[in-house]
């Protein structure tokens, strides 16, 4: 069997004559946590889709957890926990309810005990008798993890869990990814927020159905070749307009009372740096964030498009 | 600016959006069409409240030109549809029975001779009356075709033949529902009705429902196959079904008094293939619809045809062939035979076989398209 969790080749899908996935390749290690990212309908859905058998590829092949994606979905169903972008639970059923639809659905035995252990590990004990549809976001995202994970699949798609969500809950979900990962789990997750995204062990970035890049977010930001200074000082901010209008500086972006400059080359940056500000600021090359790699990367893709804050 | 242009606006506003709204739900949009043709052509064409042309076996032990006069003045009442000849008492009653003819007209042997002799012989029309709708008019006309041809033909010689009002006695038996109450007849058409409406509606609904509440896709998410979906989904509606069964039932008998002679388990066989064909149909409806409201329109369609073509409202018989052969599809037609036919007139299996393989071919057909229309994928 393959090391594969999820490999994938020249996957497409055409929606009539409109391409939402356009040729993307995935070779994904089991037992890794990685970040699918990528603008507002640029696929990551359509292709989680097309992983876990919901929707039949126009063109391309390969495996998930080792079964043909286009054959054996009811083998993927089997060893895989998705969890839909929009909640897709009974909002008629309670959390209890709906846990043990899925643990009938999945054969699993003890039923009850199977069902207390997974509130409780997810810490929905206390609310197990109330309807889903009453649920604040932040809940009904725990029920839902809960739901996808309690058969213990060897891979977990979760398609945006963490939008909408506050803070807290946010940590906590995280967690929880980690402990699963410990414990063998392979998860591809897609996600909107950059801090999701650094935490991942390597991404996956598409663009307009095309995969536009790969890899572990400090080799992503390397091949952005992107550089930052963070400028500081007082009323900083009146630097904003002339820095933006420098040859070489490719973005300016506020950091509460600092300005993150950005470039493709140090030396144009810093001299444009000096020359647009005055003795009153302070500035230091810091690390650029994967935002702004991003950026980068997609305005060198579609040619010479420069992008601006 | 007044309040009242304010409102204009806002209700302009509601007005264009909901215009737009209309014209995308393009099978909502097809329907709004479709339904008043559907209720035009029904109504129109093919119910009949005086219904003509229904099927009439002869049985006749003598062929006299006064017998044929009597059978060609029934038969150019147009009530009176003479399909066939039969030679075996036996044989006639079973063609009544089974609801193959509506009528049975009855010719003893020496009927010319005594009519001749003015001894006033016997003339004798059976009816089916279990639909006392479709009987009850061609009956009444009766005896005015019988004696007016009559007075007709005996002139000359025979002229003296016809000097009283009644040359013959005619002799009419409504059978299985002598005294003509409608109650009998509907009640136990209620049964389909009420199946059919209830069924075809909550099936259609709940497939929809998990579509559009974006749950669908998580169910076809796990490992579960369609027919699992299918019989899981439409089991809890069967138990719906047999309740109301059993409702309808029991006040048939202590609240309308209708008579129940045949067998109770040919009514139950038929009653449990009459429900799955319905939740079949509701389910391949639930395929097809995308919104519960589109369902909803869908079971409509079906609803009345099914209403109006199958012989609950209007007497099946007195329909166009057309409008016939539609009811012949419909499943509930051949269940109000089947339900008609045990209770009044205490028809067996084997006399109502022909509705139940229809129902069954209906059935069967119903599930193999929902199993088609299932999709696995979103796609
Ligand atoms: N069922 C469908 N029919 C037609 N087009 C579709 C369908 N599903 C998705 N699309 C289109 O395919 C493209 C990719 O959509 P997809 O939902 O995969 O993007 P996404 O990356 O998940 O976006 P988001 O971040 O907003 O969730 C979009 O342009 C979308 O409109
Ligand atoms: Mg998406």
């Amino acid at each position: 069997m393959s090391a594969l969790a999820i490999d994938v080749t020249g996957l497409v899908k055409r929606f009539g004559d409109k391409i939402a996935v356009d040729g993307v390749d995935i070779h994904m290690p089991k037992g890794e946590v990685w970040g699918f990212l990528g603008p507002n309908g640029s696929g990551k859905t359509t292709t989680i889709r097309m992983i876990c058998g919901l929707l039949r590829a126009s063109a391309g092949e390969g495996t998930c957890l080792g079964y043909d994606i286009a054959r054996e979905a009811d083998q993927i169903k089997m060893s895989t926990g998705y969890m839909t972008q929009k909640f897709s639970f009974w909002n008629d059923l309670t959390i209890r309810e709906n846990l043990e639809f899925v643990a009938r659905l999945y054969r699993m035995t003890p039923l009850r005990q199977r069902v207390d252990e997974t509130l409780e590990t997810l810490g929905l004990t206390d609310r197990q008798h109330q309807q889903a549809g009453a649920l604040s976001g932040g809940w009904k995202q725990r029920l839902a993890l809960a739901a996808v994970t309690m058969h213990a699949p060897k891979l977990l798609l979760l398609d945006e869990p963490t939008s909408g969500v506050d803070p807290q809950a946010r940590r906590d979900f995280w967690d929880e990814i980690h402990r699963l990962s410990t414990n063998g789990i392979t998860v591809l997750v897609s996600t909107h927020y950059m801090d999701e995204a650094e935490r991942c062990d390597h991404i996956v970035y598409l663009a307009n159905g095309k995969l536009l890049t790969e890899g572990r977010v400090a080799d992503i930001i390397q091949e952005s070749g992107l550089v930052t200074f963070r400028v500081e000082g007082d009323s900083v901010r009146r630097f904003a307009g002339a820095l933006q209008q420098l040859d070489g500086v490719d973005h300016v972006s506020y950091f509460g009372n600092a300005l993150l400059v950005s470039g493709t080359q140090r030396e144009i940056i810093e001299h444009a740096v000096e020359a647009a500000t005055d003795a009153s600021v302070r500035w230091q090359e810091v690390r650029p964030s994967l935002d702004d790699a991003f950026i980068a990367l997609m305005a060198r893709a579609g040619g010479d498009r420069r992008v601006h804050a | 600016m007044t309040m009242g242009s304010d409102t204009f606006a806002r209700i302009s506003a509601i007005f264009l959006k909901e215009l737009v709204q209309m014209r995308r739900d393009r099978l909502t949009f097809a329907m709004m069409f479709a339904i008043p043709v559907l209720q035009l052509v029904l109504f129109g064409y093919a119910i009949n409240t005086d219904p003509k042309g229904l099927p009439t076996a002869v049985h006749v032990e003598e062929q006299t030109p006064i017998v044929r006069t009597l059978l060609q003045a029934l038969e150019t009442s147009q009530y009176y549809d003479l399909v066939m000849q039969t030679d075996d008492p036996r044989k006639s009653a079973a063609l009544l029975a089974r609801g193959e003819v509506a009528f049975v007209v009855s010719i003893p042997a020496g009927f010319t001779e005594q009519l001749i002799r003015g001894e006033r012989p016997q003339l004798l029309i059976e009816a089916d009356a279990s639909d006392p709708a479709a009987a009850s008019n061609a009956i009444a006309r009766a005896d005015a075709i019988l004696t007016s041809a009559l007075r007709h033909d005996l002139t000359g010689a025979l002229k003296s033949l016809n000097p009283g009002p009644n040359p013959f006695e005619l002799i009419t038996h409504a059978k299985y529902n002598p005294e003509g109450i409608t109650q009998y007849n509907i009640v136990p058409g209620l049964l389909g009705v009420i199946l059919t409406m209830t069924l075809v509606m909550i099936t259609a609904m709940a497939m929809t429902r998990e579509a559009e509440r974006g749950t669908l896709e998580n169910l076809l998410a796990m490992p579960v196959q369609p027919l699992e979906v299918m019989i899981g989904k439409i089991t809890p509606y069967v138990t719906v079904g047999a309740v109301q069964t059993l409702v309808i039932l029991v006040a048939a008998r202590y609240l309308f008094a209708v008579p129940f002679i045949g067998a109770i388990w040919p009514l139950l066989l038929g009653v449990v293939i009459f429900v799955l064909a319905n939740l079949a149909l509701g389910f391949t409806f639930s395929t097809i619809a995308s919104s519960q409201m589109q369902a909803m329109q869908l079971t409509f369609f079906f609803f009345l045809p099914s209403l109006l073509l199958s012989g609950f409202m209007f007497p099946f018989r007195g329909m166009p062939h057309w409008a016939q052969w539609i009811g012949e599809v419909l499943p509930l037609t051949h269940f109000l035979r089947i339900v008609r036919g045990v209770m009044l007139k205490g028809s067996t299996l084997v006399d109502l076989h022909v509705d139940f393989l229809a129902m069954t071919a209906f059935a069967l057909a119903a599930v193999i398209v929902a199993m088609l229309q299932y999709r696995q994928t979103l796609d």
